[in-house]
C-alpha cells in the first residue's frame, strides 16, 4: 500500500480544468497534469506573493514540502509552456476544507455554508450541481 | 439577500474584477429589490492584509454572498466563520449588469 500522503490545504479550487496552446505547428501531445497543490503553491508565491513560510503555513505543510510542491509547479509550466503541451488540472493530494461544487449549466464554481439548505447554483439556480471532488 | 460582486469601477456597465481584496470596486446587489451601490476598495494597495480588510468591509455592508475570481486563504477562512457563500467565477469580459442579468 502508498504511503498515505499528507493532504494539503488549497484555499479554492482552479478557475479551469485546462489550458490548451494554439498556434503551434505538432498536433496532440501528452499534457501535463498540474495538481491543485501546485496550482495554490503558485498563486500563493507568485501571485499573491507570499514567502514560503507564510504560503506553506496556509497550506498546512513544512516549508520544505511546500518547495518542492512549488517546484514541481514551476517544473511542469515550463515544460508545458516550452514543450507546448496542454495543462489540465488534477486534484492531486489537496485537500479543499469546505465543500466545493460546480454548475453543470453555467460551470459557476462556489461553496455552500453551513447555513444554507437549499442545494442550487447561486448564479443561473440550476440544480444540476456536483461536488468538484466527485468531478476528478 | 445581499450580494457583493467584485468590479473595475463604479458603474454598472464597469467590467467584473477577478481580484477580491484587490478589487478597485466592490458592487453591492439587493437581490430583492434589484438595488445596487458601489462602494471603493479603500484598501486595495494594503501590502499586507487586502484580503482581511476586505472581508471585514463586506461584513460591514452586510452581504452574505460574494461573487469574484478567486479568494486567498485568509479571506476564504473567515468568509466560512462568517458563513458567507463564495462563487467563483472566471470570466472576465462580463460586465456588472451581465452578471446581475445571470443573477435575476
Ligand atoms: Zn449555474
Amino acid at each position: 500500500m502508498p504511503r498515505r500522503k499528507r493532504m494539503r490545504k488549497v484555499a479554492a479550487p482552479p478557475g479551469f480544468r485546462g489550458y490548451k496552446p494554439y498556434g503551434n505547428r505538432h498536433g496532440s501531445k501528452e499534457h501535463v497534469d498540474l495538481l491543485y497543490e501546485e496550482y495554490e503553491a503558485i498563486k500563493l508565491a507568485d501571485y499573491q506573493l507570499m514567502n514560503h513560510q507564510e504560503a506553506s503555513h496556509l497550506m498546512g505543510v513544512s516549508r520544505a514540502t511546500f518547495a518542492r510542491v512549488y517546484e514541481s509547479a514551476r517544473r511542469k509550466i515550463a515544460r508545458a509552456l516550452v514543450e507546448t503541451r496542454e495543462i489540465r488540472s488534477v486534484f492531486g493530494n489537496a485537500s479543499l476544507d469546505h465543500s466545493w461544487f460546480a454548475c453543470e449549466d453555467c460551470e459557476t464554481r462556489f461553496n455552500i455554508p453551513d447555513n444554507l439548505t437549499g442545494q442550487h447554483c447561486p448564479l443561473c439556480k440550476s440544480e444540476n450541481i456536483h461536488s468538484i471532488k466527485e468531478q476528478i | 439577500m445581499k450580494t457583493i460582486i467584485s468590479s473595475t469601477g463604479k458603474k454598472l456597465e464597469s467590467g467584473f474584477d477577478l481580484r477580491f481584496g484587490r478589487a478597485e470596486w466592490f458592487c453591492l446587489l439587493d437581490e430583492e429589490t434589484g438595488e445596487t451601490t458601489f462602494h471603493e476598495n479603500e484598501n486595495k494597495e494594503a501590502s499586507h492584509g487586502a484580503g482581511t480588510k476586505a472581508v471585514e468591509k463586506v461584513i460591514e455592508l452586510g452581504a452574505s454572498k460574494i461573487i469574484s475570481g478567486d479568494f486567498g486563504p485568509k479571506a476564504k477562512e473567515l468568509l466560512e466563520k462568517f458563513n458567507i457563500q463564495m462563487v467563483l467565477l472566471s470570466d472576465d469580459s462580463r460586465s456588472i449588469a451581465d452578471i446581475i442579468d445571470r443573477i435575476k
